[in-house]
């Protein structure tokens, strides 16, 4: 029998292991990655010429970059690298692939999704005004173009993202000032005995809350959101309610935003692996077994599309899943090595529970979110909208609400406004969440142009 | 205004000159579009449903908002698509874009 064609979608950390595993098993997998560059959006490298070291750009991960990006270089020859490849549609055992205007099937034995994660957004009134970002835009901006994305910039939302970003634009010479944590400072106690999992990165996050104190950066806690304020000349500000119920606005010219993120999952679903809901996050989550087997067929998950377990956790998982895939091709894999990596990410996924607990996503704010908010970014569907639409049809699922109002229907094929307009909808027609359901993915997963090209074998 | 962009290190890479809306600009090799674009400028287009200004939000991709054209009629995704000189950028399509498959 000829070798085994294994695909991997996503050159972050899960997808290099990956394809590590499968090249030290006399493998030559194809892996694919929509980026110029490879390394994911945690490990993202900067462009040819310039000079800011693993230190600067990567802080207490640049020894942990610089191996991801060591062994990118090392696998460069022994697999069939795509970059500026995008992994589009996929059915029948086959993806789709487009790259620089011509796309290309790609039959596979086996396939590896390491499609990584995107922020999690809850919308707030103004957050489409331009000057708003994504925390993990904001990152980008810094590590992969030395910007910041303003001036006088506000961080909000939750999660670790949060913070870290923060304190990176702190260290770049930004200019911070205030960091708006919607989670309840409560909660981070009682999430310690779990977060007590991995000692190590529950210090390091400790040590950027303590950096963004010593810098003179106001720390807020359970703030509720209001609006961000703006007009013809960019960003003005942001009206919240302190915890103690306060109203306050402060000044800024941008704001990056995000409540912890959520997993990139369309590739999943158009392979029709199985979703569970999981109530402590409130989302859908595509199942896996514990060494990353989907219930698809010859396809596996790795890294954060599965579950937000972090960059560590991908070269794990990721490793894991291509010793699975080895396994049932019938190929050797060593089985001591797969369950030991299966216990390590159990530690991982105890840390996973007690960052959900600690930085929980608000779902509460969608209920009273003024009917002038707008959900949708990409069509400019607002919360009004969507619950007159609701209150017109009765739907109470939200493929169908999307049919009616187009929220989800944009562009961004709902990446950021499904999760809130899934709340808004359960809140408005007073229902379960897992009831409401989740977006389906579509083909083509991101858009195309029409004058794509057909390569005719 | 200035632009929504503040640059904070490397900036001694050589400059590179582009348009935008048919203004003669510069930004610097290596900068992406939506960088070299907002560093001097606000956003990066007007949203074709009335709510103002956008400037993209993700920068990795998946949002869609940050889309320019070029004076050919080609969309690019700014926050993809590095800049390179001579680059005749709109930052809304051409009229006739809709003719260009």
């Amino acid at each position: 029998m000829a070798d085994p064609l294994i695909a991997i979608v996503g050159a972050g950390p899960a997808g290099l292991r990956a394809a590590e595993a499968l090249v030290a098993a006399g493998l030559r997998p194809v892996l694919i990655e929509e980026g110029q560059r490879d390394g994911g959006q945690i490990y993202r490298r900067q462009p040819e010429g310039f000079q800011r070291g693993y230190r600067d750009l990567y802080g207490s991960e640049a020894e942990r970059a610089a191996r991801i990006h060591e062994l990118s270089e090392e696998l460069r020859t022994k697999i069939d690298y795509r970059p500026e490849t995008l992994a589009w549609a996929l059915a029948d055992q086959c993806l789709q692939l487009s790259h620089r205007g011509r796309s290309d099937n790609l039959p596979f034995d086996a396939l590896i999704l390491a499609t990584g994660a995107t922020d999690r957004i809850m919308p707030l009134r103004g957050w489409n005004q331009a000057g708003v970002f994504s925390l993990g835009g904001a990152q980008i901006a810094l590590k992969a173009q030395a910007c910041a994305i303003g001036r006088a910039p506000i961080f909000l939302g939750t999660g670790p993202l949060l913070y870290l970003v923060a304190a990176q634009y702190l260290k770049a010479g930004a200019d911070v000032q205030v960091v708006l944590d919607t989670a309840p400072p409560s909660r981070r106690l009682a999430a310690l005995p779990q977060l007590l999992s991995r000692p190590g990165l529950l210090w390091r996050g400790l040590a950027l809350t303590a950096q963004l104190r010593r810098a003179g950066v106001t720390l807020l806690r359970g703030v509720t959101p209001l609006e961000i304020l703006g007009g013809e000349g960019g960003l003005s500000g942001l009206s919240f309610r302190t915890h103690g119920g306060e109203s306050k606005t402060l000044a800024c010219d941008a704001v990056a935003l995000g409540y912890h993120l959520r997993p990139e999952t369309q590739l999943a679903d158009l392979a029709g692996c199985a979703f569970h809901f999981e109530p402590e996050t409130r989302q859908w989550l595509p199942e896996a077994d514990a060494e990353g087997r989907s219930s698809a067929q010859g396809v596996y998950l790795a890294g954060d599309n599965t579950r937000i377990l972090g960059a560590e956790a991908a070269e794990l998982s990721g490793r894991l899943a291509a010793l699975a895939a080895l396994e049932d091709l019938g190929l050797a894999s060593d089985e001591t090595e797969r369950r030991r990596l299966v216990t390590d990410l159990a530690r991982m996924e105890r840390f996973r529970k007690g960052l959900v607990q600690a930085f929980p996503w608000p779902h509460h704010f969608a209920k009273s979110l003024p009917d002038d908010t707008v959900i949708c970014r990409c069509e400019v569907v607002t919360a009004g909208d969507l619950r007159q639409s609701l209150d017109l049809t009765g739907a109470k699922e939200v493929n169908r609400a999307k049919a009616f109002s187009r929220v989800g229907m944009g562009r961004c094929q709902g990446r950021y406004c499904g999760h809130a307009a899934a709340e808004v909808i359960a809140a408005a027609q007073g229902v379960p969440l897992e009831t409401v359901g989740r977006l389906r993915g579509q083909a083509p997963v991101k858009p195309l142009p029409v004058a794509t090209e057909r390569v005719v074998a | 205004m200035n632009g929504q962009f503040h640059r904070l290190a490397e900036q001694q890479r050589p400059s590179i000159a582009f348009s935008l809306d048919g203004q003669a600009v510069t930004a610097l090799e290596g900068d992406s579009l939506l960088v070299a674009i907002l560093a001097q400028a606000g956003h990066l287009r007007v949203s074709e449903f009335g709510d103002g200004a956008r400037a993209g939000f993700c920068l990795m991709g998946a949002c869609q908002d940050c889309w320019v054209w070029t004076a050919a009629g080609e969309r690019l995704r700014a926050c993809s698509t590095p800049l390179i000189e001579g680059m005749a950028i709109l930052t809304k399509p051409a009229e006739d874009a809709w003719l260009i498959p």
